[in-house]
């Protein structure tokens, strides 16, 4: 079976090292592990990528407690109990009890789909390894049923993960592995075009450079990102605010309108206002 | 060919895999790059990269190989070997060109020529891309090496294109290479693993009970599990330069093993003492400060304080201001210590010299009640003890 070559799409721009990673996972069926700054667009790349190639996704969101054996099956040992207690005929069969995971349903599916383990450094640190046969040879055993059960066809599998863990070696060795590093200033606009066509171009070179600008402020907690940018845009869009409110070299209102959308902490907010107030009085000076 | 670089890139420190190569290889088979220097590029870094900060280290002995160059390497490795240019060179040329070469002055002089070349290219790589825009003054284009090989001054489109994917070295922050640890390392590590996840099994593990009753057919079995302790955050404070230097090392690999244990650690380096600032990368000390008050401001008080020094200097470097041996500091470092120990409440200081002769050094003792004795020497003991106070 053949799949086409993932291009990014008409509201996803991929890089060329990026498509490259994803199209070389796709073809040699291995895992894609994507890391990068948060609000860059990982997890949204399995949903451009099950998009561009028709493929169903499968979604698996990782927490501090999840386990590897829940996204193979669960067994409900609970309800079997219960239903004991009752005298419920279903409780002479094991099967009735043990509950699919997510890996188990990719497995099964009968279209190859996209799977994704999103955000795999949240999991305890050994939560890589317990999935390594799984992912390798894509099968599993069913201790409770005694059942091998086989992927129908190899999904493909997308790792995201912000870097808060380091993942073992053996895991890394299995996976391809793509960097999304922040987008440079062009790549931005072609962001900004698929996601809001036709934005007036004077509009978009003030945000962008208001953006950026607030980006280079030193000792932010937590920098703007690009979905915090689309979320700012839509925000100046819908307030129709114009160009020229944006242009930072009007001192007096050096502050960006609605700047709220990039500044996510109230420390950010208060340092930024300080440096703004700071560089007022400056200018006023001379 | 491939080969060759992977025992390149596996002597430039990094850790392909023969899994991974095998990889490479299936994918290079079955046509994932087609045929252009970039898209093979991006597939070898995707397939043998697993790890952002080896980017920039990739990046140079992607360079140097397919360059046939050894520049970026010399950087990495050391010296250019004399026999390596040779063999690259007669790989490269043809009897008749060699013939040639000899007529304009000798192998020897031409070599002389592409080592200098080398030299020169390292000072342009620092500078930016001056290096493409050499072509037609070089000898070397002259005498028109072989297109898959060195390359120097050609004008092949194709490859120039590919050369800036990877000469811009996005990536070179990122690199955190660092040195070999000892054995003293891992067993510190032990020790702060057990500050990360062990303790008392004193909660009730409800789940596991309920399951494990269910599975005993209904009769109570008590599950404990100990609490949770993984979310430790360190801010690791540095002493570099002079006595400290080898010290440095040994802890800073004691730290860089520890990261998956802990989810937060942050690492500064200062000079002998604490002042106004302190640094991230030890090449830009001078030009990349980050003055200690962004520090405190951005790193929360939940944040544990290790300092690491032998604090051995002279007193005037601590009480006075203007006391730091390398910069004027508007205010002691004893004020700021003590800015510190305020922001983080949590704080121990580690000192690699040994504890007996701490008596001995004023500057020890000063600093030592700055820390209101929270000073231990960096050995298994004094680690275990120090791990307790951060509790």
């Amino acid at each position: 079976m053949t799949d086409r070559k993932f291009k990014g799409t008409n509201t996803y721009i991929a890089t060329d090292d990026l498509k490259m990673a994803v199209n070389a996972a796709v073809t040699l069926e291995r895992p894609i592990l994507i890391k990068g700054e948060p609000g860059t667009g990982k997890t949204q790349l399995a949903f451009e990528i099950a998009g561009a190639l028709g493929r169903p996704l499968i979604e698996w969101h990782i927490k501090s407690t999840t386990k590897a054996q829940q996204g193979l099956y669960d067994y409900d040992a609970v309800a079997r109990l219960r239903d004991s207690q009752l005298g419920d005929d279903r409780v002479n069969d094991i099967a009735n009890y043990i509950v699919r995971g997510k890996i188990w349903e990719a497995f099964e599916s009968d279209v190859r789909p996209v799977l994704l383990i999103d955000e795999i450094d949240k999991a305890d640190i050994e939560f890589p390894n317990d999935l390594l046969r799984e992912l390798d040879r894509m099968e599993f055993y069913v201790y409770e049923t005694k059942q091998l059960i086989i992927a129908n066809q190899r999904p493909i599998i997308v790792i995201t993960s912000n870097n808060e863990k380091e993942l073992p070696d053996a895991f890394l060795r299995r996976c391809f592995f793509h960097y999304i590093k922040f987008p440079d200033q062009k790549t931005m606009e072609q962001i900004v075009e698929v996601h809001y066509p036709g934005l007036k171009k004077t509009l978009l070179k003030e945000a962008l450079a208001a953006f950026y600008k607030i980006r280079d402020v030193p000792g932010l907690k937590k920098k703007p990102s690009t979905s915090e940018l689309l979320d700012w845009i839509k925000l100046l869009l819908a307030e129709d605010i114009s160009p020229e409110a944006l242009r930072a070299e009007d001192r007096r209102k050096a502050i960006p309108p609605l700047y709220g959308a990039l500044l996510k902490n109230e420390q950010d907010v208060h340092l930024f206002e300080q440096l703004v107030f700071l560089d007022r009085r400056n200018t006023s000076r001379q | 060919m491939l080969t060759k670089f992977f025992f390149m890139l596996k002597e430039g420190g990094m850790k392909p895999s023969i899994t991974e190569l095998l990889t490479l290889l299936e994918a290079l088979k079955r046509g994932v790059a087609g045929h252009s220097v970039d898209d093979f590029y991006y597939l070898s870094r995707a397939a043998l990269v697993k790890d952002e900060t080896q980017f920039d280290r990739f990046d140079r002995i992607f360079a140097a190989h397919f360059e046939g160059i050894e520049d970026a390497f010399k950087s990495l490795a050391g010296e250019v070997p004399a026999d390596w240019l040779q063999r690259q060179a007669e790989l490269m040329l043809s009897e008749e060109e060699r013939a040639q070469i000899e007529a304009m002055g000798g192998f020897d002089k031409l070599m002389e020529a592409l080592r200098e070349r080398l030299e020169e290219q390292e000072e342009r790589h620092e500078g930016g891309s001056k290096w493409i825009g050499t072509a037609g003054t070089s000898p070397f284009g002259a005498y028109g090496y072989n297109p898959e090989g060195v390359r120097i001054g050609q004008q092949g489109s194709r490859h120039r294109r590919a050369v800036k994917v990877w000469d811009r070295r996005e990536y070179r922050n990122l690199d955190d290479k660092i040195e070999l640890g000892t054995r003293n390392i891992k067993i510190a590590l032990r020790a702060l693993r057990k500050f990360a996840r062990e303790g008392a099994a004193d909660q009730l593990d409800l789940d596991d009970t309920i399951d494990k009753t269910a599975r005993n057919a209904g009769f109570l079995d008590i599950r404990m599990v100990p609490e949770r302790h993984n979310a430790v955050k360190v801010l690791l404070c540095l002493d570099i330069g002079g006595s400290m230097d080898d010290h440095v090392r040994v802890c800073e690999e004691m730290f860089s093993a520890a990261r998956s244990e802990f989810k937060h650690l942050e690492y500064f380096y200062f000079h002998n003492f604490v002042y106004e600032s302190m640094w991230k990368d030890n090449r830009r000390r001078h030009a990349e400060r980050i003055p200690t008050s962004e520090i405190t401001h951005k790193y929360g008080p939940d944040y544990k304080l290790v300092i690491v020094g032998d604090a051995t200097m002279s007193p005037y470097e601590i009480v006075y201001a203007g006391g730091s041996v390398e910069h004027w500091n508007e205010e002691p470092g004893a004020v700021w210590i003590k800015r510190l120990l305020n922001a983080y409440p949590k704080a121990i200081w580690l000192n690699p010299e040994p504890e007996q002769r701490w008596g001995y050094t004023p500057s020890i003792k000063l600093t030592r009640e700055l820390m209101e004795g929270r000073m231990y020497p960096l050995t298994v003991r004094g680690l275990g003890e120090g791990i307790k106070r951060l509790h």
